[in-house]
């Protein structure tokens, strides 16, 4: 596939891992942290932001060692395991780098890194990457699209919960029985993007 | 076969590769060398950087109450942080207020020691411990009061002035819940220092005392700490008014057996209120206190005594008994312990004989 045709497909599956198929409120992923984390939209950008950097960079790590390694020997059936102690090997590193070098940046960023270590999300999307074949070039867009669209929702749902500690709800579903159910009104309203593209 | 150990191979060399590199880095990035620890500018403690600030004051004896185990959960591990302890993380916003963020007060689980750090730690808590204690005893005193008796682990000993309290550690005993600290000042005599006695009145839907009262049973071990708290007798020999209702009997109980075993000859006087005669306890003992100190009365006073239970003592609120009872107080002292109501208007009554506002010393419990 010629390399223009590659940016094209590339810009479409973005938009379409963020608006029309987003990993949260289409697959559910990454639920754990979208029920616990999102009282607050300042967290939440935090969170965020530490999402799309590691997806994004995770996937393009696991991109390259499941089609130069794992194919290479065969082993295709063993990405769970490389994934995920990439995944995990791959934050502690970062973690480690940013306490040491910006203290700034850690306040902002680094102390949600150990939370999104075991997120299904992220290794959801290193996934789908190998099962819906992707290149390379559109496996960056893809990460990058899929944690921007868990973002946009956590986002959402924190601008939301923020405005529900003002109302009155019923005590069986405080917590995080009430953003279940906008979890799914919030899926719901997502759907109507599925026309788009 | 070949597969299987291709497959093996493969994996744990990169596991190993990865481990390796992540060894590494812990070794010259993380290191942050060995930190000065700078205690209210009189202690100094080495520590071995990268660690949370918690943990290193844990390592040097020095207790922070902390109930979430370092996860930044709990709040309870305020502490005040003058140099070196970074930038206040998201974490923390949650527990500190705007006052606290400005005195840099930080939560020392979630601090992390980087380079030398000056902290201020309250005097009151350096000599405070956490202690491990066995339930040995549970007595009913009344129908929603109970007296809880604990022996120290080992061969501990607790050293406390009559009127302090402990925090007791609740552990989680129902799904969803969290640890918790709750305070109650302990009612035993301070010479006995291998033990610790509260008492304790059940709020409905408290944590605390819902645990104590329907799921500790004797054997059982709990995680308490202290002393705390600056409700004790002067160093006067003036005379001395007590006014207790309900488990406020506790530090009051303390005291006196502090007061038999210093030989104290004060006037005291000690008012103990109560709804109805079935409320009021351990009325037997505090009288004997009557014979073995010098100069003591006990005055239980029953404000609704039922017609059944023939009440012979004084009836009304223990205010009242306390206006009527007492002549010219101006030279007294008063210890109060009880709801706050209650101590609002005992220190209306007690201005009213001449109390001085600073010799009315009080534990509140809300």
């Amino acid at each position: 596939m010629p390399i223009s045709e590659q940016m094209w497909l590339m810009l479409v599956t973005c938009f379409s891992a963020v608006f029309t198929s987003n990993i949260l409120l289409t697959y559910f992923l990454g639920m754990c942290p979208f029920t616990s984390v999102s009282r607050e939209v300042k967290t939440s950008v935090g969170l965020g932001l530490a999402v799309i950097f590691v997806m994004t960079a995770t996937t393009m790590i696991n991109w390259v060692a499941y089609h130069y390694v794992l194919e290479y020997f065969g082993l295709e059936y063993f990405r769970f395991i490389l994934f995920i102690i990439i995944i995990a090997a791959f934050v502690q590193f970062v973690e480690m780098v940013i306490d040491r070098y910006s203290p700034r940046l850690y306040q902002g960023l680094g102390i949600f890194l150990p939370l999104i270590t075991v997120n299904c999300a992220i290794l959801g999307a290193s996934l789908f990457m190998v099962i819906r074949d992707y290149s390379f070039i559109v496996t960056v867009g893809y990460g990058f699209g899929s944690s921007v669209g868990w973002t946009l929702a956590i986002l959402a749902m924190a601008g939301i919960r923020q405005r529900l500690t003002e109302s009155r709800i019923p005590a069986g579903l405080q917590g995080p029985g009430i953003t279940l159910i906008i979890a799914g009104l919030m899926a719901l309203a997502f759907i109507g993007f599925t026309g788009v593209l | 076969m070949v597969t299987v150990f291709i497959s093996v191979l493969v994996i744990s060399s990169i596991g190993g590769v990865l481990a390796l590199l992540l060894v590494l880095s812990e070794k010259f990035i993380a290191n942050y060398g060995i930190c000065t620890v700078d205690i209210n500018a009189e202690k100094q403690i080495e520590v071995q950087g990268g660690q949370s600030l918690l943990s290193c004051l844990v390592e040097e004896d020095i207790f922070i109450p902390s109930a979430c185990g370092g996860r930044g959960t709990c709040g309870y591990c305020k502490l005040k942080v003058i140099e070196g302890g970074g930038l206040l993380l998201p974490t923390e916003t949650p527990f500190l207020s705007d006052q606290e963020q400005k005195d840099d007060i930080r939560l020392s689980c979630q601090v992390k020691v980087r380079n030398d750090i000056f902290i201020e730690i309250e005097k009151e808590l350096l000599s405070v411990r956490q202690y491990e204690c066995i339930c040995s005893g549970i007595e009913d005193l009344t129908h929603d009061i109970k007296l809880f008796k604990f022996g120290l682990a080992g061969s501990e000993e607790i050293d406390f002035i009559a009127g302090q309290y402990v925090q007791l550690l609740t552990p989680v005993y129902f799904k969803g819940g969290e640890e918790v600290y709750r305070a109650y000042s302990v009612a035993s005599d301070p010479l006995n220092k291998g033990a610790i006695e509260l008492i304790i009145r059940l709020v409905p839907n408290g944590i605390c005392t819902t645990y104590c009262f329907e799921h500790l049973s004797i054997g059982d071990t709990i995680l308490m700490n202290g002393p705390y708290g600056e409700f004790h007798l002067s160093d006067t020999e003036s005379p001395m008014v007590f006014i207790a209702g309900g488990s406020g009997m506790a530090p009051i109980r303390c005291i006196l057996s502090h007061m038999l075993n210093t030989g104290s000859k004060r006037k005291a006087v000690y008012y103990f209120g109560a709804n109805k005669v079935s409320e009021l306890f351990m009325i037997d003992e505090i009288k004997q206190f009557e014979n073995d100190l010098d100069d003591f009365r006990f005055v239980p006073v029953v404000a609704l005594p039922d017609p059944a239970e023939h009440w012979t003592g004084l009836t009304g609120l223990v205010t009242e008994a306390v206006e009527s009872d007492l002549e010219n107080a101006a030279d007294y002292e008063a210890y109060l312990c009880g709801s706050p109501g209650m101590i609002e208007a005992s220190g209306k009554v007690l201005a009213k004989l001449g109390v001085p506002e600073g010799k009315i010393y009080f534990d509140s419990f809300a």
